[in-house]
C-alpha cells in the first residue's frame, strides 16, 4: 500500500512538472503602452545555457555589489532610461519618453502605461517613488547612492501625475539621463512590508520563494540551486514587443551554470554545454577559433575594450607609516622625468602582440580607441626608445655605472618591486615583460605576485608597495564615472589616494576640469574639457598606460539575434531579444 | 638482475640526469632569462640529417619564420650545429666565468630544443637551469623535514607518556593548521622583495616546517613497535644505554620508512614550490624553477596547445621514479647482510 502511494506521488509530482511548464506570453491589453522594436524579429522557445564563474550573492539589486549578482538583476529588473549597449546611446525603457529642462537640473518622465510586473500587478509612479527612496536611504547604504548625490545633496523627485514623475538636480549634471542606467524599479506591493518593518537589506536574498521575486524585466527566477544553477524563465508581461507586435522575450528559459574560473567557462563551453560566452582572454579566444566550425561557434572580437590597464608608482604620503625604503624611492617616482623615461622604455607593441596574441591596442592615455566620442586622437603615441629614456634619466641626474647599473643622484642603484594579482596570468605576463623592458634602463626590478585581495590591501591601505600593474575602466563610456580616478580625493585615485588638496598644479587642473565637465551640457563643450584631462594626464604620467584587451565574447551559432557590445554586460545586454534557431521547426515536427 | 649491477645503472642514470643540471649553463645553449619576442611559444626545433643534396654526417636545422597561425621552417638555408661554440656569458659553478656552450646554431636560426614559452625564452635552457633550484629545494627541504620528523618521531616514540602525548599532539596541531592562511600571514610579514637566495632559504624553512608532521607520525609507529621487540627488552636487561639502543636497534628500522618517504617527498616538494610562488613565496620571474615553468600550464589555452611546455612535468617524473628506484636499492642493500 505504502509503495503504491509513493508511486502515485511520484506520477503526481511528474505532472505537475509537465505542466508547469514555461508561461505563455500575455495578449497585449489594448490600453497597454509597449515598446515597439520594429526592427526586431525572431522565433519563440528553447533555452539557453550562460556559464558564470561566481554565484550571485542576492537578487537585491538596491544592495548587490558583485559583478554576478547585478548581471542576473539586470536581467530580471527594468530601469526608467537605458544605455543602449550597442548604440552606447540612451533610450527610453519604462519611462516611453522624458524632457530635460534648458538648465539641464529637471528631468520629466512619462511612464508607460498599463504595464505589468511579473506577477501582473500593474505598474506606476508610486513604484518609482518607493525605488529611488529605497536607493538613496543611507541605512540601506545601497552602493549606487554615490552616483545620485551630486554637491552633497540628493535629488528631488516628485508624482506629478500616476504616470509623470520629475527629477529635480541639485545642479546642472552633464549627460545626466544616463544616471538612470543602473537604477531599476522595484515593486512596491512586494518590498514595501520588509522596508517599513526595517529588515529590507534581508529581502530577495537566495533564499527568497521565486513567486516573491518580481520584476519588470524580460525574466523572472524560476529555480535556484546552490553551487549549481539558477534558471530564469520569460516574464510573461514584459513590455517590449517584436516587429510583429508579439510580446518579447523568446527565450523561455536563460540558465546560468555556475562553472567557476575562466577556464572552466571555456571548457563547458567548448563541450557544447552553455551556449555564450564572454569575457574571453586572448589565448583561450586564439584557442577556441581553431575550432570554431567544428564547435559551431560563432566567434567575435569587438575591437579594444573600455578597460586600460598600467604601470602605477607608489606616491601616497607615507609619514607615519615606518616606510622608509619607499619613501627614499619616492623622489625617483615622483620625478616626472624618471616616469616619463620608464614610459618611453616600455615596448608596448610586444605587450600586445605577447600578452594579447595582438588582440588588444596599445595605450598612451586613459581613454582607448574603443571609446570613439571621448578619446583624444592628439596625444602622442610616441614609439618605444631607448635613447630618450637614457636621455631622460641623464638629465634628471642619473647615471650608470661600469656594470651598466642605473644610479640616482646619490648614487645609491634604482631598484624596485612591481606587484601585481597573481591570478589574473595576463598581468602577470606584463610585468615581466615591463621588468625585461626596464633592465635595458639598468634598473633593478622585482616582479611580485600577490593574492588579489592582499595586493589591493598594500595599494588601498597599507601602502606598502613601490609599483603596481592594475586595470579599471570598462563600465560606461562617459567621463564621469572616470571622476573617482582623476579626482585628487577621489576614491581610485590610486598614485595618490586621501589628497586633502591637489598636490600639484596639474592635479588641481584636472580637478577643476573634471568638476566643469560635470556640469557642461554641450557636447563638444564636455570634449574640450576632457580632452585637456586627457592631455595633462598623457604629459604628466601619473600611470604608465600600457594596453587594453579586446572585447571577446562568442557564441553557438544557433543563437539568434546575438549582437555584442563593447559594453558591460557585453553579451547579455539584449537578453529579451535573443532566441534559438530552428525552435519552432522543431515544434511544428 | 644482480642487485650491485642494478644499482649501479641506476646510479650512473642518476648522474647522467644530475650533471647537465650541475653544468646547465655548458650545456644550455641560451640565456635561460633572454626573451626573444619574436618567437613566443615555438615548438621544438627538429634536427635533420637528411636534405635534397643527401645525407649530411654534421645535423642541421632551419630558420623559422612566423607565419599567420604558428611557424614555419625556412628550408632555403640550413643551419648546421656546431660544438663548443661561443655564446651568452655564464657562470661554471657560480664562480668561473665562461661563454663556452656544448652546441649552439648560427643567426638567425635558433636551437630551441624544446622550444620557447610565451616569452620566447628557450625552454630547454630554462629546464636545465630550473632543474638546480628545483632539485636543490626539494632535497634540502626533504632533508631538514625528515631531520626534524626523525628526531621527533624518535623521542616521542621511545620515550613515550607525556613527552609523546606532547609531540604528537603538536604534529597534529600542525596537520590541521590552514596553511591557506599561514602563507598569507608569512608573505605579509615579509618586505615585498626578498632577495633570491633568502626566497630559496624561506622556500625550503617553509616546506620543511609545513611538512615534518606526517612522516614523524609514520616514524614514531616505527619506533613504538621497534622499542618493544624482545631482543631490544633484551639489550636493554644487560644495561645497554637509551643512546645505544636507539643507534643499534631501533633507528636500523626507521630507515626503511625514512628512504621511502624521501623518495616521495622530492617530487612532492618540487612541485610545492609551484604552489608557493602563487603566493609570492616562490622563486620569482624570470629565474626559472620547474614550479614556476609548470604554473604556465594552469592555463587551460596553455595545457592543450603547448605540448612543449610539459617539459618540466616529464622532468620531475623520471626524476622522481629515478629517486624511489634509488631509495629501494639502497634499501635493499641496508636489509640484505
Amino acid at each position: 500500500m505504502k509503495r503504491l502511494a509513493r508511486l502515485a506521488l511520484i506520477v503526481c509530482l511528474l505532472a505537475a512538472n509537465c505542466l508547469a511548464g514555461t508561461p505563455i506570453p500575455q495578449t497585449l491589453g489594448s490600453d497597454e503602452e509597449v515598446d515597439h522594436l520594429d526592427n526586431v524579429s525572431g522565433q519563440y522557445g528553447g533555452r539557453l545555457v550562460i556559464g558564470e564563474r561566481a554565484e550571485p550573492k542576492t537578487f537585491n539589486p538596491v544592495t548587490a555589489t558583485d559583478a554576478v549578482s547585478r548581471d542576473i538583476a539586470g536581467r530580471i529588473n527594468a530601469d526608467l532610461i537605458e544605455i543602449n549597449r550597442g548604440s552606447q546611446q540612451t533610450e527610453p525603457a519604462l519611462a516611453k519618453a522624458y524632457t530635460v529642462s534648458k538648465d539641464g537640473r529637471t528631468f520629466v518622465l512619462h511612464l508607460r502605461k498599463g504595464i505589468r510586473f511579473s506577477d501582473g500587478h500593474p505598474f506606476d509612479a508610486d513604484d518609482v517613488l518607493f525605488s529611488f527612496a529605497l536607493y538613496l536611504d543611507e541605512a540601506i547604504g545601497s552602493p549606487q547612492r554615490d552616483l545620485l548625490i551630486i554637491d552633497n545633496k540628493p535629488p528631488i523627485i516628485t508624482k506629478l501625475d500616476q504616470y509623470t514623475v520629475q527629477f529635480t538636480l541639485p545642479r546642472p549634471y552633464a549627460a545626466g539621463q544616463r544616471l538612470f542606467d543602473g537604477f531599476t524599479i522595484l515593486p512596491k506591493h512586494i518590498l514595501e512590508k520588509p522596508y517599513r518593518e526595517g529588515h529590507f537589506d534581508k529581502s530577495w536574498s537566495l533564499n527568497t520563494p521565486p513567486d516573491q521575486i518580481v520584476g519588470l524585466g524580460p525574466f523572472r527566477v524560476k529555480q535556484y540551486l546552490p553551487g549549481q544553477r539558477l534558471i530564469l524563465e520569460r516574464n510573461p508581461y514584459y513590455w517590449r514587443v517584436d516587429h510583429a507586435n508579439r510580446r518579447l522575450p523568446y527565450l523561455d528559459e536563460l540558465a546560468f551554470e555556475f562553472v567557476g574560473a575562466e577556464d572552466s567557462q571555456v571548457m563547458r563551453f567548448e563541450a557544447g554545454e552553455t551556449d555564450i560566452i564572454s569575457r574571453l582572454s586572448a589565448d583561450n579566444y586564439s584557442f577556441l577559433q581553431r575550432d570554431e566550425s567544428r564547435l559551431d561557434v560563432q566567434l567575435a572580437d569587438l575591437g579594444p575594450s573600455l578597460e586600460y590597464n598600467f604601470l602605477v608608482f607608489n606616491l601616497n604620503d607615507l609619514n607615519g607609516k615606518k616606510l622608509d625604503a619607499t619613501a627614499r624611492k619616492q623622489t625617483w617616482f615622483g620625478n616626472l622625468k624618471f616616469r616619463q623615461a620608464i614610459s618611453a622604455a616600455i615596448d608596448r607593441d610586444s605587450l600586445v602582440r605577447l600578452v594579447y596574441g595582438s588582440r588588444g591596442t596599445a595605450l598612451w592615455g586613459n581613454v582607448g580607441p574603443g571609446n570613439r566620442m571621448w578619446v583624444n586622437n592628439a596625444i602622442p603615441h610616441p614609439r618605444r626608445s631607448l635613447d630618450l629614456a637614457h636621455e631622460l634619466l641623464r638629465s634628471a641626474g642619473f647615471s650608470w655605472n661600469k656594470s651598466g647599473q642605473l644610479l640616482d643622484s646619490s648614487c645609491s642603484p634604482v631598484e624596485f618591486t612591481i606587484i601585481s594579482s597573481s591570478s589574473n596570468a595576463q598581468r602577470m605576463k606584463m610585468a615581466t615583460l615591463v621588468q625585461d623592458d626596464l633592465s635595458h634602463l639598468g634598473m633593478s626590478v622585482h616582479v611580485v605576485p600577490l593574492e588579489f585581495r592582499a595586493m589591493l590591501d598594500r595599494v588601498f591601505q597599507s601602502f606598502d608597495y613601490d609599483a603596481a600593474i592594475m586595470g579599471l575602466g570598462g563600465g560606461d563610456a562617459d567621463p564621469n564615472p572616470e571622476m573617482n580616478v582623476w579626482l585628487s580625493n577621489g576614491s581610485s585615485h590610486l598614485w595618490h589616494l586621501g589628497e586633502n588638496q591637489p598636490a600639484t598644479d596639474w592635479e588641481r587642473e584636472i580637478d577643476q576640469l573634471m568638476q566643469q565637465q560635470m556640469v557642461t551640457l554641450d557636447y563638444h563643450k564636455r570634449k574640450q574639457l576632457y580632452d585637456r584631462v586627457q592631455q595633462l594626464i598623457s604629459e604628466n604620467v601619473p600611470f604608465i598606460f600600457l594596453a587594453t584587451p579586446d572585447v571577446l565574447v562568442g557564441a553557438k551559432n544557433h543563437v539568434g539575434n546575438f549582437y555584442p557590445a563593447l559594453l558591460d554586460p557585453y553579451t547579455l545586454w539584449n537578453a529579451d531579444q535573443l532566441y534559438v534557431r530552428g525552435t519552432e521547426k522543431a515544434a511544428i515536427r | 638482475m644482480p642487485s650491485k649491477i642494478r644499482a649501479r645503472v641506476f646510479i650512473g642514470l642518476l648522474l647522467a640526469l644530475h650533471l647537465p643540471i650541475l653544468f646547465a649553463g655548458f650545456i644550455a645553449p641560451y640565456d635561460p632569462t633572454a626573451q626573444n619576442r619574436e618567437f613566443p611559444d615555438v615548438p621544438p626545433v627538429r634536427i635533420h640529417f637528411v636534405d635534397h643534396r643527401g645525407v649530411h654526417l654534421r645535423p642541421f636545422v632551419y630558420a623559422r619564420i612566423a607565419i599567420a597561425d604558428g611557424y614555419q621552417d625556412d628550408y632555403l638555408t640550413p643551419y648546421p650545429i656546431h660544438f663548443f661554440v661561443k655564446g651568452d656569458e655564464h657562470k661554471v659553478f657560480g664562480i668561473f666565468k665562461s661563454g663556452l656552450h656544448l652546441f649552439g646554431v648560427e643567426y638567425p636560426a635558433r636551437i630551441f630544443l624544446m622550444g620557447t614559452d610565451s616569452f620566447g625564452r628557450d625552454e630547454f635552457s630554462r629546464l636545465l637551469y630550473g632543474g638546480r633550484i628545483s632539485l636543490a629545494a626539494g632535497l634540502l627541504a626533504t632533508f631538514i623535514a625528515l631531520l626534524v620528523a626523525t628526531a621527533i618521531g624518535t623521542v616521542s616514540g621511545y620515550y613515550g607518556k607525556w613527552i609523546d602525548d606532547a609531540l604528537t599532539g603538536s604534529a597534529e596541531l600542525f596537520l590541521s593548521l590552514p596553511w591557506l592562511y599561514f602563507l598569507l600571514v608569512v608573505r605579509a610579514l615579509l618586505p615585498l622583495h626578498v632577495s633570491a637566495t633568502t626566497t630559496f632559504m624561506l622556500l625550503i624553512a617553509v616546506i620543511a616546517v609545513i611538512g615534518w608532521a606526517r612522516p614523524a607520525r609514520l616514524i614514531r609507529g616505527v619506533v613504538l613497535s621497534a622499542r618493544t621487540r624482545e631482543y631490544v627488552s633484551a639489550a636493554r636487561g644487560f644495561g645497554a644505554s637509551d643512546f645505544y639502543l636507539l643507534r643499534r636497534h631501533v633507528l636500523p628500522q626507521v630507515m626503511g620508512v625514512l628512504l621511502t618517504q624521501a623518495a616521495l617527498l622530492v617530487p612532492q616538494y618540487v612541485a610545492a614550490e609551484a604552489t608557493l610562488s602563487f603566493f609570492g613565496l616562490g622563486i620569482s620571474e624570470p629565474t626559472p624553477s620547474w614550479g614556476n615553468m609548470l604554473s604556465l600550464l594552469q592555463q587551460y589555452s596553455v595545457l592543450m596547445s603547448y605540448s612543449w611546455l610539459f617539459a618540466p612535468a616529464i622532468a620531475l617524473v623520471i626524476t622522481s621514479v629515478m629517486y624511489w628506484i634509488l631509495a629501494d636499492t639502497i634499501r635493499y642493500w641496508i636489509q640484505s647482510p
